[in-house]
């Protein structure tokens, strides 16, 4: 017992600060990709070549990416030769709306907060029933680590449950493969209405890097209807975090 | 015995020289080597013409070295499971991907439940109706107060579909049959259409740096189970590596080695945390939930993503690891190791906690090595064998790691496996990172020998990563094979719940944390 206490004073306090201050990130940490169209050369393809699932897109004066469907690799990053393309260290990148992940960056319409009868039923409680749906467990272990004392979920009102009897909506990762659609239907059916659906990681979102695979699927939304978009490959733990803060109205 | 050709791990060898046998010549050959200790670490099937050709690759763990032979089948062949266990999962696989029939398996059923690759089917199915995951048959006990308890797909916790059935009579299994699928993705065929022969500029103006692969497949390879990240992509990379007859350079090969390692300690970590959760010991769960991203955060450190993808890439590490980088992560990895051993003690001291591990979820000797598991779950029932000591790859050829084995099989045995397995890993990664080489972290790989075939085994976390891959005359890839380390030990988690309690499910199951993507693939 005396070691348990002892144990529990060496271990400390370890819950971050955010919301209220500023996330600590990887040096390293990939974000919000920019892309300057006035900076790209005519006729140059590098980036669109590069890019493992077919997120970028250039036209006349124009350039896009698909946060989507993007893997952060930053792949187009390094082998633009004139930097038309920057990642940034922006984690905020949850929308309402898959539209709003084709971006250039710059002009980025975060998700905005649920409101009326659906804020007033989730905002100070959201049971999430969590679905694998082919999902790598990349984007499971990061959403899994909201539950612990580092990210302390709880303290927002937000829980994982484990029947979709007991939830107000459905956490979905990984790209819907064929064998797992009947099963996601179905969970979804489980679920009382109203429900809420959020797509975390790219996989979820576009089918990410399987997409065009017959066996793999395209998403969650070509399943059942999505309330909120996470990008990220996976996503880091603090962007799923700030998605869903800001869909309770906890982030403005 | 016949004699076969020997290769090491990660090496390439031209496809005539792997020696085509008869069935029963090829059969015998097989079983000689399993019932002289070798292990089967991958069986599989490759099209050929009109024909499915089987390869088998054998492991000698004693002498480091790799033997293949290959066969030509029709429709049915004798089956090897009858007389090697250890094959069975691989005649299932075979059965399912190619419609041939090993006559004779015991329990031939599909694994993944996807339609046959050349539209011939091992059971018969109407190839009009779909195949739907996990419907088949299952193993049934019958008694007037026998009962069946199915869970799954969709499970409590955040965790990959499956599904399991258990045959209890009261609270006690008999047995628990496993049907996965769910998480088929078709990675190993996406492999194979991907790799064309054009080479991609790696960067402008760059023209003598080429890579042979498309950009694609490296993530691809990152992604067969995302918790796996580095020993997956490592395979790969050694892969294209052993092809193109190119060796990474020395620095490139210590610090895939030191994320190898970090892996291990974020996995480790978090599921002895996970098994403290599941005996209802909060402190070390709850510790050991927070250390274990303490460590996904260290591999972040060397390459900005907490599972470490874009780190690995054929010829070598996308990251450099600079002095100041290294002295941070020998920092954080004292402090963290530190806490880590202060929150894992509670458990050996505890005796709730003890007292639900030993004993719990045993696999004998015997059935682990007949089974052919690998990894912690071999480990923990006394069979010694390490990819990373017995047939060392990169990092490791010059820093090998000794291989810790328990005796008692039980989830008291695997959590000790793993906690000396951290502690090892600590004093590898500190040693390595004090001593890394000088020089360059990657170089160009030259484009794949054509008719070859290569083999590389890594020792991941859960165990031996085993990818085989084929080429055709252009060195584009014809066949490419995974076997994750759960291929292997699935069945050894549906051996430990034998006659347990089923309550006992949640604990055993943690115990193994085996991977349904790395399996479903």
């Amino acid at each position: 017992m005396l070691r348990i206490l002892q144990a529990r004073w060496k271990q400390g306090y370890r819950t971050v600060g955010f919301p209220d201050k500023p996330p600590t990130l990887p040096a390293m940490y990939r974000g919000r990709p920019h892309c300057d169209a006035g900076k790209c050369q005519a006729g140059c393809t590098a980036c669109i070549d590069a890019c493992p699932t077919g997120a970028l897109r250039k036209e006349a004066n124009a350039m896009s990416i698909d946060l989507g469907r993007c893997l952060f690799c930053t792949d187009c990053e390094d082998i633009c030769p004139t930097k038309a393309i920057e990642f940034t260290r922006e984690y905020s990148m949850a929308t309402r709306t898959r539209e709003a992940l084709v971006t250039d960056g710059r002009a980025f319409e975060l998700a905005k907060a649920l409101d009326g009868e659906a804020r007033r039923l989730f905002g100070r409680s959201l049971k999430l029933r969590e679905v694998s749906a082919g999902g790598c467990n990349a984007c499971e272990a990061d959403t899994n680590v909201l539950a612990t004392v580092v990210f302390d979920l709880g303290r927002f009102g937000i829980q994982f449950v484990a029947s979709p009897r007991h939830a107000d909506g459905l956490l979905i990762t990984g790209p819907v493969p064929k064998n797992m659609e009947l099963a996601l239907k179905k969970t979804y059916e489980a679920t009382a209405d109203p429900k809420l659906v959020i797509a975390v990681g790219a996989c979820a979102i576009s089918g990410g890097i399987f997409a065009g695979n017959p066996e793999a699927g395209k998403g969650a939304d070509a399943v059942v209807p999505v309330d909120l978009y996470i990008p990220g490959c996976p996503p880091h733990p603090i962007t799923i975090l700030d998605g869903l803060l800001r869909l309770l109205g906890r982030i403005e | 015995m016949t004699t076969l050709p020997q290769i090491h791990n990660g090496q390439a060898i031209p496809w005539k020289n792997v020696p085509e046998l008869a069935v029963s010549e090829w059969r015998a050959a097989v079983l000689e080597r399993v019932h002289k200790g070798r292990r089967i670490s991958a069986l599989f099937g490759v099209p050929d013409d009109k024909q499915v050709v089987l390869v088998a690759v054998l492991t000698n763990d004693q002498q480091a070295t790799l033997e293949l032979c290959r066969t030509s089948v029709g429709d049915t062949y004798p089956s090897l499971t009858t007389d090697a266990p250890q094959a069975h999962w691989f005649e299932r696989e075979i059965a399912e991907q190619w419609g041939i029939v090993p006559e004779g398996h015991p329990w031939l059923k599909p694994i993944r439940f996807h339609p046959s690759y050349t539209g011939r089917d091992a059971w018969g199915r109407d190839r009009s109706q779909p195949i739907e995951p996990c419907v088949t048959d299952y193993f049934r006990v019958e008694g007037e107060e026998v009962h069946e308890v199915a869970v799954g797909p969709v499970h409590a916790g955040i965790i990959e579909p499956g599904h399991f059935r258990f045959q209890c009579h009261g609270e006690n299994v008999f047995h628990l049959e496993i049907e996965l699928g769910y998480q088929h993705r078709g990675i190993e065929r996406a492999l194979v259409r991907s790799v064309p022969v054009r080479a991609y500029p790696q960067s402008e103006g760059d023209n003598a740096s080429r890579r042979h692969y498309e950009p694609r497949t490296p993530h691809l390879a990152e992604t067969l189970a995302g918790d796996t990240t580095i020993g997956h992509v490592t395979a790969y990379a050694s892969i294209l590596e052993s092809l193109g007859g190119t060796m990474p350079p020395p620095r490139a090969r210590s610090i895939r080695a030191i994320a190898l390692e970090l892996e291990r300690l974020a996995n480790h970590t978090g599921d002895l945390g996970a098994l403290a959760n599941d005996v209802g010991f909060l402190p070390t769960a709850s510790y050991c939930g927070r250390l274990r991203g303490d460590f996904l955060n260290m591999t972040a450190l060397l390459c900005g993503n907490r599972f470490g993808r874009n780190l690995v890439r054929p010829g070598g590490v996308r990251f450099d690891l600079p002095q100041e980088t290294a002295n941070e992560l020998l920092d954080r990895l004292r402090r963290t190791f530190d806490d880590t051993r202060n929150a894992v003690n509670l458990l050996w001291e505890t005796p709730s906690v003890m007292s639900r591990f030993d004993g719990t979820g045993s696999v004998c000797r015997q059935d682990a090595s007949r089974l052919g598991l690998v990894g912690p779950a071999a480990r923990a029932s006394g069979v010694n064998l390490d990819v990373r000591s017995d047939l060392p790859w990169g990092g490791y050829q010059l820093h090998p790691l000794p291989s810790v084995t328990w005796h008692t099989g039980d989830v008291a045995a695997r959590a000790y496996v793993r906690w000396f397995e951290i502690e090892k890993s600590v004093e590898f990664i500190t040693d390595e990172v004090k001593a890394l080489p000088s020089g360059p972290v990657a170089q160009d790989v030259a484009p794949p020998a054509g008719e070859h075939l290569a083999v590389a085994l890594v020792e991941g976390w859960r165990g031996e990563i085993c990818h085989v891959a084929l080429t055709d005359e252009r060195g584009r890839l014809k066949h490419y094979k995974i076997v994750d380390p759960s291929f292997h030990n699935w069945f050894g988690l549906a051996m430990a719940l034998r006659d347990q309690p089923i309550s006992d499910f949640p604990l055993c199951n943690k115990s193994f944390n085996l991977s349904y993507c790395g399996h479903d693939l």
